[in-house]
């Protein structure tokens, strides 16, 4: 039992993650009918700023999580006017063959410049965790677990109580209709890009202590986060929160319970049980065409 | 080119049937030199090596032409079934001393099956469920490559891996393996012009209207991936044969974008260009060498190659140069059929064509269309209409099987074709056309309708051999008045006669009942008129017809019947100007006071 409880624990603090993460695949997919393949380069490249800010330069933690966050949302812009506007009028196939593109470039030059060799960030607390009765609570997973809910609140108030968030969900749902109102499509994209780097980002800065910070960090927590959409509900965000927690607890028990090295596997067959079987996801509806 | 003679199907089809044979002969003698070279010349290990690579890769990119160039699916796995077919040969040629080729075929059908497996549990979702899949099914297969050490050997790979005897000597397995790239070009290259290829360009260019013009989309699309995992596997076995060593880093995710990379630098629709961009980036990296010194650098080159292709060069060097060529080269102008468009609809049931009995469609709370009864007599125009939102295109999608009826009951000449896909009910005898126009855009006008004769069940193309489909398609453009121009693509038509085409298709079918989605809309009066006249002629051919639309004048001249719809529920039905007058209908148009 108290093995359970701190397996679960463990799960949801990775589960965040993916949360995280697929919250960012959600927003982009949402406001552009696009999947971003790259979405998981923007966690591994943020985990090798703050490498670079605080390890190798020595710098303040906190200082070097606001760099590398601005990074980030620098990085939002060059991907989106790279990458995603100059085929914004294409079929989604260019598109994401264009943003597999981008990953892979991405993830080689980390590699190019730093090597294969994987990298340590200390946690953001010297303590490294509180016995809670039978239950050992890692600060890092704790740290992870509030901002996940903290950005979930903060995701809603954005989106349902702000104008800023009205517009975006307004792009989202009728570009055309959205740039007759006087709406900038292109700046809410561009927004929209923006926010869901410096989401993916935040989720790679989390979680490195836990990890190691190495080049397959983003790939492997991309197609965790992707998994996680498509189990709670291809785009909706909910659904993407649900299921990255799901994922996480599903792939902790697999872990420890199954086998260690397949531990990667077992996203993918929940993945293809829910294709097969539901695959609009927990929340989601049926995918129809309009005729 | 001469007029094919009339009336003379045989002759027509036997003086086809050589020029095609003669127009392939070159490709079969160039084929057989290059075997004869690659046996025949002395290579020193390291050519031999590259040539061996080269060979093996663009069978495994032929793959890729065939699922994305063809069928438009993404396939991010292809190195994992590359790595099926190489470990099957290299498994079973040394740990379990079986023959070669039993080896090499075991390897096709292993690939096949896992590809016919994904395809299907994946495909009908769309092409971002498949990226992520074939993605995570390719870390699932390398997982498995590196730890079941029992059965692979694990990261050390499988060593001394056998030949064919008949094929000891590298020269004479490169010579094998050339002429297999020859056999498997020549198929790849003549895919598009068989039925199956036609399917995929369709199923590529408008899912929606393959489905209504008789094509199963979601057969299509897993014979096309799974067409392609196996020449995946072939490529694999041919491949570890080659090089007697095969490991896990081979079949890595980095070697599947590698593939798409060649793919799409060369050309991703035919099998000209994979070949010229398989060649190029197996070459390139070698005059290159010294960026494979820095790890990572050779890779990222290829991420932003991709983007850089994606966004300036779509179609490819190969599509490039096709594209500045035909710019030189005249249409082939298109020959006059040699008959009038006959359409003789099936009469299996009564007299009534389709008996729709308590249809419903509801969206959650919404009734869209609630309890619609409608009976549409043989030989008869019959209009559906009703102001904006009474449920008319929902009544029509539900009719063509876009979506599913909530209940109710739809026969079509004495068929129950409630619960069939869109597919099965144009075989049993419905054709329809888009209120948005919804042609194949890649293709020409010709190619497009002979997808439409092609309709499983089509009693008017009797073998169905493609000098009888360009014959019906033929037929069916000039009856509409495009024949003269069946060469173009659909890119040079004006909107009205892309509708054109679009009836054209429904017709070259030859269907039992047409479904006529506002054909009208968008069309000026001209053209209109153009409209009302063939209408006119299709119905007195005995073709029954179900029109929907909002020009009156159009409505109550052609049709004999009319049933009003208002609010998802039927508010009138009768003869036409008896039902134009009806007071119902007339509020509902204009209004009550």
């Amino acid at each position: 039992m108290d093995l359970v409880l701190q397996l679960l624990f463990t799960g949801i603090g990775i589960g965040a993650v993916y949360a995280l993460v697929a919250l960012g695949f959600v927003l982009i997919f949402r406001a552009t009918n696009v999947v971003n393949f790259a979405q998981g380069e923007f966690s591994m490249v943020a985990a090798y700023l703050m490498v670079v800010f605080s390890v190798d330069l020595g710098w303040p933690y906190w200082l070097s999580f606001l760099l590398s966050l601005a990074g980030m949302a620098l990085l939002g812009v060059i991907f989106n006017l790279g990458v995603y506007y100059p085929l914004r009028h294409r079929s989604f196939l260019p598109v994401i063959i264009a943003t597999i593109g981008a990953s892979i470039l991405m993830a080689n030059s980390v590699l190019a410049i730093y090597g294969p060799q994987p990298q340590v960030l200390q946690g953001w607390f010297d303590t490294p965790g509180i016995q809670l009765g039978p239950v050992y609570l890692d600060s890092q997973y704790l740290l992870i677990i509030a901002v996940t809910i903290a950005l979930v609140i903060f995701n809603y108030w954005f989106f349902e109580h702000t104008m800023l968030g009205k517009k975006l969900q307004a792009t989202s749902q009728d570009k055309e209709m959205a740039s007759l109102l006087g709406i900038s499509v292109s700046t809410m994209i561009m927004l929209t890009f923006i926010y869901s780097a410096v989401l993916g980002g935040l989720a790679g800065i989390l979680v490195a202590p836990v990890l190691f910070v190495s080049i397959q960090m983003g790939s492997t927590i991309a197609l965790k986060a992707f998994a996680a959409t498509i189990i709670g509900g291809f785009g909706d965000v909910t659904g993407a929160i649900i299921g990255g927690l799901a994922l996480g607890v599903i792939e902790t028990f697999g872990a420890a319970y199954i086998s260690v090295p397949y531990k990667d596997g077992f996203a993918f067959l929940v993945l293809i049980l829910f294709l097969v079987f539901r695959p609009q996801g927990i929340f989601g509806e049926r995918v129809a065409e309009k005729a | 080119m001469s007029a094919p003679s009339d009336n003379m199907p045989i002759t027509v089809s036997a003086g086809r049937a050589k020029p095609l044979l003669l127009r392939h002969l070159p490709y079969f003698i160039c084929a057989a030199v290059l075997v004869a070279l690659a046996a025949g010349m002395q290579f020193d290990g390291y050519v031999l090596n590259i040539l061996m690579q080269a060979t093996t890769f663009s069978i495994a990119v032929f793959g890729l032409s065939v699922v994305l160039g063809l069928c438009g699916q993404i396939n991010l796995a292809q190195a994992a079934f590359f790595g099926f077919g190489a470990y099957a040969v290299g498994i079973g040629t040394t740990d379990l001393h079986l023959n070669y080729w039993l080896c090499l075929v075991a390897g096709c059908v292993i690939a096949l099956a896992a590809g016919a497996f994904l395809g299907m549990s994946t495909l009908r979702l769309g092409g971002h469920y498949l990226a992520m899949v074939t993605i995570s099914f390719q870390q699932i297969v390398t997982l498995v490559m590196i730890n079941d050490i029992a059965l692979t050997h694990g990261p050390d790979g499988v060593s001394n891996i056998g030949r064919p005897a008949l094929f000891q000597t590298s020269q004479g397995y490169l010579a094998f393996c050339v002429a297999m790239l020859a056999i498997v070009g020549y198929l790849v290259w003549h895919l598009p012009d068989t039925r199956l290829g036609r399917a995929m360009r369709a199923v590529r260019d408008n899912e929606l209207a393959a489905g209504v013009n008789g094509i199963d989309v979601l057969r299509t699309k897993v014979y096309a991936f799974a067409l392609c995992a196996a020449l995946g596997g072939l490529a694999g076995g041919l491949f570890a044969g080659g090089f007697a060593y095969v490991s896990p880093d081979q079949f890595a995710f980095a070697d599947s974008i590698v593939f798409l990379t060649m793919s799409l630098l060369g050309g991703v629709a035919s099998p000209i260009g994979s070949a010229i961009g398989t060649g190029l980036l197996i070459l390139i990296p070698e005059w290159l060498r010294f960026l494979k010194s820095v790890p990572g650098l050779y890779l990222a080159i290829y991420g932003l190659f991709v983007i850089l292709i994606i966004r300036f060069m779509p179609d490819g060097i190969w599509g490039f140069v096709n594209a500045a060529f035909a710019r030189w080269c005249a249409k082939a102008k298109a020959p006059a059929p040699s008959a009038a468009l006959k359409l003789m609809p099936a009469t299996v049931g009564g007299d009534i064509v389709l008996d729709v009995k308590g249809l419903s469609k509801y969206f959650g709370g919404l009734k869209a269309v609630d309890g619609v009864d409608i009976q549409v007599k043989r030989g008869g125009v019959h209009a559906l209409i009703g102001p904006n939102g009474s449920g008319k295109t929902t009544t029509l999608n539900v009719l063509s099987g876009l979506y599913r009826a909530t209940s109710g009951k739809i026969l079509l000449d004495g068929t129950d074709i409630t619960n069939m896909p869109p597919h099965q009910r144009t075989a049993a005898g419905l054709g329809r056309t888009f209120q948005n126009i919804r042609l194949f855009r890649s293709m020409t006008a010709l190619e497009n309708v002979e997808i439409g004769a092609e309709r499983p069940g089509n009693t008017m193309i009797g073998e169905g051999g493609s000098a009888a489909l360009t014959e019906r398609a033929l037929e069916a453009l000039n009856f509409v008045g495009l024949g003269s121009r069946a060469n173009e693509l659909i890119s040079s038509f004006s909107y009205g006669h892309q509708r054109l085409i679009e009836i054209a298709r429904a017709l070259a079918a030859n269907p039992t009942l047409l479904l006529l989605d506002e054909p009208a809309a968008g069309l000026n009066s001209t053209e209109k008129l153009e409209l009302h006249e063939l209408l006119k002629r299709i119905a007195a051919q005995g073709l029954t017809i179900l029109i929907i639309d909002h020009d009156m004048t159009l409505v109550s001249e052609a049709a004999q019947h009319i049933t009003v719809l208002n609010f998802g529920r039927r508010i009138a039905d009768g003869e036409s100007m008896a039902v134009l007058r009806h007071p119902d209908v007339v509020s509902a148009y204009l209004g009550t006071e």
